[in-house]
């Protein structure tokens, strides 16, 4: 069929209601009588579950309904007429609530007549105002009115309570209500009583609840596979509608012969299972039907529901074409807006280009190559639509073919578009353009800086990679999604892409520490591709270089506090481009809050700062490699007289702690408000023991050497801090569960080879030892505890608040901001009148805040 | 005899104003909406109290505000 055959037209209305028995008899087209799929030469039998009536599934055959072909015919309904109602498991809460809110007798809304005409005018004035909310609760407030009734209003019968054996049976005191009896009382409510429990009795008459007419889905929808041993498998539906048929005809024979009421109803239970699983093979109090291998089956609503449903895997999550995925791993030598993508994967992806003049040449070579070697082609779709993969067959009859006009799926090389992400894909960083590198090996490869925007790490992490197929879509992807157009996060206006790790040490090296040979300097720069530094000094200072970065109308004052090498406190400041004071580190040109490079970015937009960080990142690495960075467990030696005030220090809260204990053993302990003694002490002497560490932490960083690795990358913020410093070289400290020093173990004791009642620091938890000295097997136990609690808590956090942000962002999706400055949600009702109540937008913001301070410089000048 | 106090009155109760019929509907005209796009409180609010407001009526709320003089709201008064 060709494009414009299709009719289009435009839905005016939907309306939800419910199918009624003569609608399936009208939309049937096979009245189903035999459980029999085919006959001896696996032709389908007529009047069977696979009659061709109901649609085609097999080639060649046509339908016989509307005559056409397998892929044309959508299929056709068939129905089965049951030979005893059965009521519809999904409804059956609902014929139960009708139930009980009529009466037995009249069959009358349990309501009088004049609560009944009260609501009734409520009704006609929510219809007109088409108010479905207040709809729905007056049918609440109804149906929940007339469930109280114990004698009818109308007829003064007295009401029997009825109740559910779940899932389909009802009681009336001790009497079963038949399901024929159920439909019988529906079908008696008048319409005037359906309008206030819910009803409208055009699309949904309350006796349809209860099925005399099955509707059999056309087999469109439930195709049997062909095995390789040309053995026929059923879907699970026809499975399931075959125990249907088969049951309903053993019951129309037994009740056609006559047969006893108890075989009768025996096998009409049967019927009412065999239905209620075709419906629902899920609920609670019915045993799942089986295949013979013993799995449950798959009926209707299990194909609806959940995540492997129709809904969530079908319609919401699509699999697409031109698309790539495998593990990631880390390359500093690529640009930020660069991907590393093995070369495998540039052979199968292709980007579709139109044969001209200029590039006929160029394709032309790449159709030669062909599929198989590297710079090459896919595939050739001549100008009338026609697709033809390249193979050696094909190519010779393509080559010459080929002109202007004709469309080349060529392999991706360096440069293509690409859009990169990683799930969850839970921000719009999440996702962001890239242009192709073509690497060689197996993995997709990305600078390091970009991990942060993706939350991706190397353990293993594996991304998808898009390749937009139209001129459109690339002109979008790198307009709107290249990765320096997702610098800035628009949840703060923070920097999310920064530098990490050694380049923020080697920036802080070189602008701090260093004066380097002029060679050298020239080397630095010439690796970030400025091949034009001069200097007329034997030796340059490193931070001099940086003036080679930054445009020579860059002003720049940092907040931060710094402390030079002559430990004079400063902040950084940059004037013409020059380093004046301080030094470059973590908050200046970190993730998250790097100043500079905000500042940078509202100066001089997007590209200039990618170009920036790039060069930056590369300054920091080069500077590292060239001159060398090793930690060491020597960077945690701290000189004696540091571990003799150590001592002192903990010795002094040892005996803090003991004397406490012997107050709260004396009794003379004085209680916290709210807390017991006991309380008291534990409160008290955790706080004295969290103390040390601080005290402690403060006196190693005093003595540390501040010219040791360790101690450079925790001041440059890169890696580490002083408390890892601590732990190391000093002391590890309190270990605490649950806000609490660690008490459980043994009878008053953790251990066994403690005291019974021992209340010090070493029973509970503390542990004196640094990691380099090395734990005592009780310090190393006690750690190991609040170890693995650590990683219960993150074990057991991530899914949970995984979820709630899926809450929140489903709930949150269709919000808005409108031109007026209203956030408004999908029906444009108002949820704020202004955006956060204060109109700011956070993306240009710091932190959600305006600096009045910038706003000022800014205006004034310096 | 309790001391009764007003709620109004306390500091973490923001400021809630009654507006003329005049002045909602200025408000409904200034965003063009219906008085089924507002956001709501109910009638049984015990800020609103004070107020005599009928449903139906709109009431101003100042909110303290870290990043503006005060953070101004409407609320439609809804029936309960």
């Amino acid at each position: 069929m060709a494009a414009n055959d299709y009719k289009f037209k435009e839905v005016d209305k939907i309306i939800f209601g419910m199918i009624s028995p003569q609608e399936v008899e009208k939309s049937s087209a096979v009245k189903v009588v035999t459980a029999e799929l085919y006959d001896k030469e696996g032709y389908p039998v007529d009047g069977g579950l696979m009659d061709i009536r109901l649609g085609v599934i097999d080639p060649g055959l046509r339908c016989k309904t509307c005559g056409s072909k397998l892929k044309e015919c959508i299929g056709h309904f068939g129905h089965i007429e049951v030979a005893r109602p059965v009521v519809h498991v999904s409804y059956a809460g609902k014929v139960y609530e009708i139930l009980k809110a009529t009466c037995r007798e009249c069959n009358r809304i349990l309501v009088d007549e004049e609560t009944a005409s009260k609501y009734r005018t409520l009704h006609g004035r929510f219809k007109k105002e088409r108010n479905f909310e207040y709809l729905r609760k007056l049918a609440k407030l109804a149906i929940g009115k007339a469930k109280l009734a114990k004698k009818c209003p109308h007829c003064n019968a007295k009401q029997i309570t009825i109740k559910v054996e779940k899932p389909t049976t009802f009681m009336e005191g001790d009497k079963r209500i038949s399901p024929i009896e159920v439909r019988a009382r529906l079908a008696k409510i008048q319409e005037k009583d359906l309008e206030l429990l819910g009803f409208d009795p055009v699309q949904a008459r309350p006796e349809w609840m209860i099925l005399t007419l099955l509707p059999i889905p056309p087999v469109t929808m439930r195709p049997s596979i062909t095995l390789e041993t040309g053995e026929r498998s059923e879907d699970d539906l026809t499975h399931k509608l075959g125990d249907i048929v088969r049951i309903n005809q053993r019951l129309f024979e037994n009740i056609n012969a006559g047969a006893p009421e108890i075989i009768v109803e025996d096998l009409w239970d049967l019927l009412q299972y065999h239905v209620t699983t075709y419906f629902d093979n899920t609920i609670a109090q019915v045993p799942p039907a089986r295949h013979r291998s013993g799995q449950a089956l798959k009926t209707l609503t299990e194909r609806i529901k959940s995540k492997e449903g129709r809904f969530r895997h079908n319609l919401a999550g699509k699999r697409v074409n031109f698309a790539a995925r495998t593990v990631i791993s880390p390359d500093p030598k690529i640009e930020f807006n660069e991907v590393g993508i093995p070369q495998s994967v540039a052979m199968e992806l292709t980007v579709p280009e139109k044969v001209t003049e200029w590039n006929k040449e160029w394709l032309l070579s790449l159709v030669k190559n062909g599929p198989k070697e590297y710079p090459g082609a896919n595939y050739v779709i001549a100008p009338d639509g026609k697709k033809r993969k390249i193979t050696k067959e094909t190519q010779e009859q393509l080559l010459l073919e080929i002109k202007e006009g004709y469309i080349v799926e060529r392999q991706l090389h360096d440069g293509d578009i690409a859009l990169f992400n990683r799930q969850p894909s839970l921000h719009r960083m999440s996702i962001m353009c890239h242009k192709i590198k073509v690497l060689p090996g197996r993995s997709f490869r990305l600078n390091p800086s970009v991990c942060n925007p993706y939350n991706a790490d190397f353990d293993g992490d594996e991304m998808n990679l898009h390749i937009p197929q139209t001129e459109e879509a690339r002109a979008e992807a790198e307009i709107l999604m290249q990765v320096q157009t997702q610098i800035m996060s628009p949840k703060n206006g923070y920097n999310v892409i920064g530098c990490v790790e050694d380049s923020v040490t080697g920036n802080y090296l070189l602008s701090k520490k260093l004066t380097i040979s002029r060679e050298d300097a020239v080397e630095l720069l010439t690796s970030m591709g400025i091949f034009d530094a001069k200097f007329d000094k034997e030796m340059v200072k490193g931070s001099e270089l940086f003036s080679r970065l930054f445009p020579e109308d860059f002003f720049f004052y940092g907040t931060a506090k710094q402390k030079d090498e002559a430990g004079v406190e400063t902040f950084l400041t940059i004037k013409k481009g020059k380093i004046i004071s301080g030094y470059i580190d973590d908050s200046s040109i970190g993730e998250n809050n790097g100043e500079l490079i905000r500042e940078f970015y509202r100066k001089y937009g997007q590209d200039r700062t990618l170009v920036l960080l790039g060069n930056l990142f590369k300054l920091g690495i080069k500077v590292l490699a060239k001159y060398g960075f090793t930690t060491s467990i020597a960077d945690t030696d701290i000189p004696e007289e540091a571990i003799e005030k150590i001592d002192e220090l903990i010795a002094n809260a040892y005996k803090d702690v003991d004397a406490l204990v012997k107050e709260y053993e004396a009794g003379r302990l004085e209680e916290l408000p709210g807390k017991t003694r006991r309380e008291t002490l534990e409160v008290k002497s955790l706080e004295i023991l969290n103390k040390i560490r601080n005290k402690v932490g403060n006196l190693a960083a005093q003595y540390a050497d501040e010219n040791t690795p360790t101690i450079i990358m925790a001041r440059s913020g890169a890696k580490g801090n002083i408390l890892n410093f601590t732990q190391m070289s000093a002391c590890v400290g309190q270990q605490a569960l649950g806000g609490q020093r660690i008490q459980r173990g043994y009878k008053n004791r953790t251990l066994s080879l403690f005291k019974q009642g021992d209340l010090g620091p070493i029973a509970h938890g503390f542990v004196r030892s640094s990691f380099k000295k090395g734990l005592t097997p009780v310090e190393f136990f006690f750690h190991a505890m609040t170890g693995r609690d650590a990683l219960m808590d993150t074990a057991l956090r991530t899914p949970k608040s995984g979820y709630l942000y899926r809450r929140l962002a489903n709930a949150l999706q269709d919000l808005k901001i409108e031109y007026d400055g209203t956030v408004r949600n999908a029906r444009k009702g108002i949820v704020q009148f202004k955006y956060g109540d204060d109109g700011i937008d956070v993306s240009k913001s710091e932190g959600g805040k305006i600096s009045v301070k910038k706003a000022i410089i800014d205006v004034v000048g310096q | 005899m309790p001391k009764t106090i007003k709620i109004q009155d306390h500091i973490l109760v923001p400021k809630h104003v009654l507006l003329t019929k005049e002045e909602a509907q200025a408000l409904f005209s200034k965003y063009n909406i219906t008085p089924s796009q507002m956001p709501m409180i109910s009638a049984k609010d015990p800020a609103i109290k004070e107020l005599n407001a009928e449903v139906g009526d709109v009431i101003k709320v100042l909110r303290n505000s870290q990043t503006e003089k005060d953070a101004v709201f409407f609320r439609i008064v809804k029936a309960d």
